[in-house]
């Protein structure tokens, strides 16, 4: 079998090739690691986190800003217009807090939650 | 060989008298390359010039010529064109082949078939910008092919068989194609200049809009490369996996030297190597480059005296031609290794002479091989020279000793004594 054919599945578009490919040796890789964009390709990052942002609905003016900051995309807008943080990815940069106009999100230590 | 060229170059018009950095940049242009990157250094200024001359006059059409401030940068943005699934060239020497190692690293682990010409030159300090393969044989572990050329046409004809080779699907590695700086790059000689038509027909087709089968830069089929590997995942095997494309490039490159020598009749040995007068020879010497050429008439001349040598021309060094060099090694009785390079604390000093030895580890009843350096530098060694080296090994032969003057088991041959 050429190269070129075992390959081709990497080749086809997002949705046709599959998503994770299973290699049982060395013979079969492909000839450099790659991946395809998913969801959490990497793992739940949300480990990684030592703050975690809290947005306070009542104050919030739901302008977006967060939501157009936040450089994993992990704030998620709801049908009604308020914003959400996806606890499982967030890595707690700290960015959506500092950005904040009105300063409705808050940046608390995990540890001072103690598992909430 | 040489009247062949004479009387070829005779009846064709297309041919010219160009220096031989002009041939590697006229191979670009045949070669249809699509991207260029370019940061001039000495001895390889003059490729980068004429390529920009021809992207300027319109004779390549379509060709993206980029101004970068650094080698470094040269091959970063070499490694940004290859992977949307381009055609790419580029040149440098010295200095600036050191300060491209962490991109070339780069090239091969993400498996680009990027050619590059290096016209070879003394690494500093002190300053040197002569001949010396120390260059291109200090890049020894980067994962690229790596070649020699030792005449004009030769560099014209290797940037051509490169991209055959590196290009194969089977293969997809980067290549350097060295010859010696000034010795070769700012001399003229006649060179033929092959018909666009046969060129496009030996190549193979420039890559299209999907790019390379492995890497490509497209919204619709998105990835990502340069990952992250743990050390339980599969790093170890990737790298297996360069080293494995490596040794059946060997096959590539004997097939790529067939096919050329069907079509433009230029024979090259098998590709990897090239014997001359060698059916007969006892005493033979391992030669690349530039000096191989001159040789070849050391030879004749050292013939005429009735002793029967033969020399043996390295055309790769990356893959190494182990099958062939045991070969050889059985066949006569004293092998001189000739190095225009060094290797520092290396077992012999020379870096193709430690690997003519390593190759026949294990090989019973092999020539004795005598490790020589010379030329370092750009130092000039003459056919005189070249003949006594020759000679120093027929005596070698004759008595079974080994010259006196050895420096750790290599003869230096040619350095400077005043009396």
């Amino acid at each position: 079998m050429s190269n070129t054919e075992k390959w081709k599945d990497i080749n086809k578009s997002r949705e046709k090739r599959p998503l994770v490919q299973v290699y049982k040796n060395w013979k079969e890789l492909p000839p450099i690691p790659i991946s395809f964009p998913i969801e959490g390709s990497i793992g739940s990052t949300g480990d990684w986190r030592i703050f975690r942002p809290i947005i306070n609905q009542e104050g919030c003016n739901r302008c977006g800003i967060c939501w157009m900051y936040c450089p994993e995309g992990t704030i998620k807008k709801k049908e009604d217009g308020s914003f959400d943080i996806d606890l499982q990815y967030c890595k707690g940069c700290g960015i959506c807090a500092k950005e904040c106009p009105t300063k409705n999100i808050e940046f608390k230590r995990e540890d001072d939650l103690n598992g909430e | 060989m040489v009247s062949d060229i004479k009387k070829e170059f005779l009846q064709n018009k297309e041919n010219k008298i160009i220096k031989g950095n002009e041939a590697a940049a006229y191979a670009a242009k045949s070669s249809r390359v699509q991207v260029i990157s370019a940061y001039p250094i000495t001895p390889q200024t003059t490729v980068v010039e004429k390529l920009s001359e021809f992207v300027d006059q319109g004779l390549m059409p379509g060709t993206q010529y980029i101004k970068v401030e650094s080698e470094h940068s040269v091959m970063a943005s070499m490694v940004g064109a290859s992977m949307t699934g381009t055609r790419t060239f580029t040149a440098t020497s010295g200095q600036g082949l050191f300060y491209m190692n962490e991109m070339l690293h780069w090239v091969a682990g993400t498996r680009l078939p990027i050619v590059m010409a290096i016209a070879s030159r003394g690494p500093a300090p002190p300053w040197n910008i002569w001949a010396d393969f120390t260059d291109v044989l200090s890049q020894r572990d980067t994962g690229w092919i790596t070649s020699f050329c030792a005449t004009h046409q030769e560099i014209y004809d290797e940037i051509l068989m490169s991209y055959k080779v590196c290009e194969d699907h089977d293969i997809l590695l980067p290549k350097f194609v060295a010859y010696g700086g000034f010795i070769l790059s700012h001399t003229s000689k006649p060179i033929i200049i092959e018909e666009q038509a046969l060129v496009d027909e030996y190549l193979p087709p420039l890559p299209d809009e999907k790019g390379w089968p492995h890497i490509f830069i497209d919204p619709e089929r998105p990835m990502m490369f340069g990952n992250l590997i743990m050390p339980s995942g599969f790093y170890y095997e990737f790298r297996m996996k360069i080293h494995e494309t490596m040794m059946r490039a060997k096959e590539k490159i004997m097939i790529a030297a067939k096919q050329f020598e069907r079509m433009f009749g230029r024979n090259y040995g098998n590709g990897l190597i090239q014997n001359y007068k060698m059916d007969d020879a006892d005493v033979a010497m391992l030669i690349y480059g530039d000096l191989a050429f001159q040789m070849e008439e050391a030879v004749d001349q050292v013939r005429e005296e009735g002793y029967k040598i033969g020399m043996v021309k390295l055309r790769h060094f990356r893959p190494f031609p182990v099958e062939e060099i045991i070969e050889i090694a059985k066949k006569v009785q004293v092998l001189g290794v000739m190095d225009r390079g060094t290797a520092f604390g290396s077992p012999t000093g020379g870096p193709i002479s430690s690997e003519v030895k390593t190759a026949l580890h294990n090989t019973e009843k092999t020539a004795k091989i005598l490790p020589m350096i010379s030329g370092l530098g750009g130092r000039e060694v003459t056919i005189d020279q070249q003949k006594d080296q020759l000679k120093i090994l027929i005596k070698m032969n004759e008595t079974g000793e080994l010259p006196k003057d050895l420096l750790y088991g290599t003869l230096w041959h040619g350095k400077l004594e005043v009396k």
